[in-house]
């Protein structure tokens, strides 16, 4: 029978099957941080069990980190900080801490390492493992219960989840992105349009895409409400392995190859949905409300509730607009901003952090705006500096930060404050997520830089600029 | 995992949809290493002002719904992040069973791994029970798990649908870890079968 690339991942996996139970599907790599691991660890401890494959997990520090240079100063992310490293030299878990020179936001060093790669399973407790996906592996975000199952054994109790293509249509118009391609998406199919399902992304757009731009894709896939998105590999995915640190050398290389070269959807095979999204005529994105599936065209206007009919709709809309204090009807590019949050797992890479510099260069930002990058990895950040973009940033009037989460959820000291607006490269516009009381709208990394420089959103199409980096 | 067969208790109404996890537990309680004492955090920004007091507009703040056990929501209730905090927090609170026309995946995996039952309807059964709700002086419902109904005041049921292994799995409180540890012997005759070639000790020099 004709197979997806989700079914050879998936069959591959299954260590068990019995009819009215959910499959025991084995979990090649298991990426752990400080958050979502502590209880896992202690229930681990409570019930005297160890980690069973120690060499199939990895840990980082993230989402707790101050990206000033400063030690940590809040107790409470200390104690979290501590926890994970005594948790895992206790288990015996490899961990990447703070200062260890590979550390970064988990989504970004996986694939960096080179541990992400295709066909395997990912899982991790966060949402946005869905960003592996774009290597062809089947990668997805699981609880902490979920955590503590995979650490002692290494395996998950999973249904097996539908199958959902993707089909990008048509070619990019110049200026118009990944993030972009992919918040569009998301305002066609509806927060939920994804549930239940894995996507597989297709089309010319997504071939010709960077693993950057793939993993921008794949990252929000669980803004659609999905559990994970893949894109099949190919050259672009081999050619951003090889060589790196836990990549495979020589033979195993070329035996690696092979394997992968299979890794595919078959022409006759077929989807439970089936989605076609145009992106011929995309426009760049904003989002306007308080999820990313409530988002515009840089060039249209926010909603007016008075003209929509669907009285819950209207109310969602109503509320939204209440919560992000903006006019209803009005232009998205007289959106005024305070704060410019380049970074997150979704858009901290080294090509994110090039095509903003790029739009910076030689402007300054908006005396009203205070704008920060924030790199993904300590391995990007150094990456940039080599090139001088760190210069192009500051020189604009940029901060320029250690690695991290950082503002994506405001777990560190980068908060919005109430009432303040941003325009932020992240993944989640959701109420107080950049911090209570804060308003944020999910952009490209060269509208962001865009806004910054402007202090309101503008059509980075309408700007001309030549790529640094 | 905490058992559960049937519970009878008052109902509480937040009729909204698409609420997600950063809103049912805000980030600045998640750097919390416990277990447990999530309940106090629940809903916090919805439920508090910048001061602390209850904001009297929130439903959770409405007197017809203090201490409810059963939690009627709009669809896609628990989307977004995939912290578990969020099960705790409604669990702590108080909360025992969940009705809403749909759940986000990991929001509802999550639920059944700490016993707290999510339970989907047809959106026009969630409307009837909406309605069914007294918001003056409060309502009782029953959810029984075993039967896989729902009884409302007026004593009208609604059935529901569940999948009979996480439905065993809640009504015996089974621990999934021992569940899965019975079939050892299939995992490893799969890492057998399946070295792999990853290695994270060998790539961080731990080994
Ligand atoms: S960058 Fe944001 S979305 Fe990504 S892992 Fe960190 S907190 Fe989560």
């Amino acid at each position: 029978m004709a197979k997806t690339l989700f079914d050879r991942v998936w069959e591959r996996h299954v260590v068990r099957e019995e009819p009215g139970e959910p499959a025991l599907i084995y979990i090649d790599l298991h990426l752990l941080h400080e958050v979502t691991s502590p209880q896992a660890f202690e229930g681990l401890r409570l019930a005297d069990r160890r980690v069973r494959r120690p060499d199939r997990s990895i840990a980082t520090m993230d989402h707790n980190v101050p990206t000033d240079g400063g030690p940590v100063t809040d107790p409470l992310a200390k104690a979290q900080l501590d926890a994970l490293d005594a948790n895992c030299p206790a288990f015996g878990v490899p961990l990447y801490a703070t200062g260890s020179g590979r550390e970064g936001i988990v989504h970004v060093i996986g694939p960096e390492l080179g541990l992400t790669r295709p066909g395997i399973t990912i899982v991790c407790g966060d949402s946005h493992t869905s960003t592996h996906g774009a290597f062809g592996a089947l990668a997805f975000g699981i609880g902490t219960s979920e955590v503590e199952h995979v650490l002692a054994t290494q395996c998950l109790q999973q249904g097996r989840p539908e199958t959902m293509r993707m089909h990008f249509d048509g070619e990019l118009l110049p200026g118009v992105t990944a993030k972009d391609c992919i918040l569009g998406a998301i305002g066609q199919i509806g927060v939920a349009g994804g549930t239940g399902h894995v996507i597989e992304y297709t089309g010319d757009v997504i071939e010709g895409f960077t693993m950057e731009q793939r993993m921008t894709v794949c990252n929000m896939s669980i803004e659609a409400g999905a559990r994970a998105g893949m894109i099949a590999p190919d050259d672009t995915t081999f050619a951003y392995l090889e060589g790196r640190p836990a990549s495979p050398t020589g033979d195993e290389w070329e035996a690696a190859l092979d394997e992968w070269r299979q890794l595919r959807t078959d022409p006759d095979a077929e989807f439970a949905t089936d989605v076609v999204v145009n992106v011929e005529d995309l426009v760049p994105q904003v989002t306007w409300g308080t999820n990313p599936g409530m988002v515009a065209p840089v060039t249209a206007n926010v909603p007016d509730p008075a003209d929509v009919e669907d009285a819950e709709e209207r109310l969602s809309i109503e509320r939204a607009l209440d919560y992000m204090g903006l006019e209803p009807g009005m232009a998205v590019r007289d959106i005024a901003i305070d704060r410019v949050f380049i970074g997150s797992c979704t858009n901290s890479r080294i090509e994110d952090l090039r095509a903003a510099a790029s739009v910076v260069k030689g402007h300054k930002v908006a005396s009203s705006v205070h704008a920060m990058v924030v790199p993904g990895s300590v391995v990007i950040k150094r990456q940039a500096e080599s090139e001088g973009l760190d210069k192009l940033f500051v020189e604009a009037g940029f901060e320029w930060r250690e690695a991290g989460c950082s503002m994506c959820l405001g777990m560190n000291p980068d908060i919005l404050q109430p009432g303040e607006r941003s325009a932020s490269t992240s993944n989640r516009n959701f109420e107080g997520r950049q911090g209570r009381g804060g308003r944020t709208h999910l952009v490209s990394p060269e509208m962001a830089a865009a806004a910054a420089v402007a202090g309101h959103f503008v059509d980075v199409r309408e700007l001309s600029y030549e790529s640094v980096g | 995992m905490q058992a559960f067969t049937r519970t009878t208790g008052r109902v509480a109404v937040i009729d909204r949809p698409d609420i997600d996890t950063d809103q049912v537990i805000p980030k600045q309680f998640l750097k919390r290493i416990e277990r447990t004492g999530w309940g106090e955090f629940l809903f916090w920004d919805w439920r508090l002002d910048e001061d602390g007091n209850p904001r009297p507009d929130f439903e959770l703040n409405q007197p017809a719904f203090a201490d409810a056990k059963i939690l009627l929501a709009g669809r896609n209730f628990g989307c977004g992040s995939s912290r578990e905090h969020a099960p705790w927090s409604l669990q702590g609170y108080g909360f025992e069973a969940l009705i809403a026309p749909s759940f986000a995946d990991i929001f509802r995996s999550n639920c059944m791994k700490v016993g707290l039952v999510p339970i989907e309807l047809p959106e026009d059964d969630v409307r009837a029970l909406i309605d069914a709700v007294d918001n003056e002086n409060g309502s009782e419902m029953t959810v029984d798990l075993q039967e896989q109904t729902i009884t409302e005041p007026g004593g009208s049921v609604f059935e529901f649908s569940f999948d009979a292994f996480r439905k065993h799995c809640l009504l015996n409180g089974l621990d999934d870890i021992a569940l899965t540890l019975q079939h050892e012997d299939a995992i490893t005759a799969y890492e057998k079968a399946n070295p792999g070639r990853i290695d994270t000790l060998a790539l961080t020099g731990a080994s």
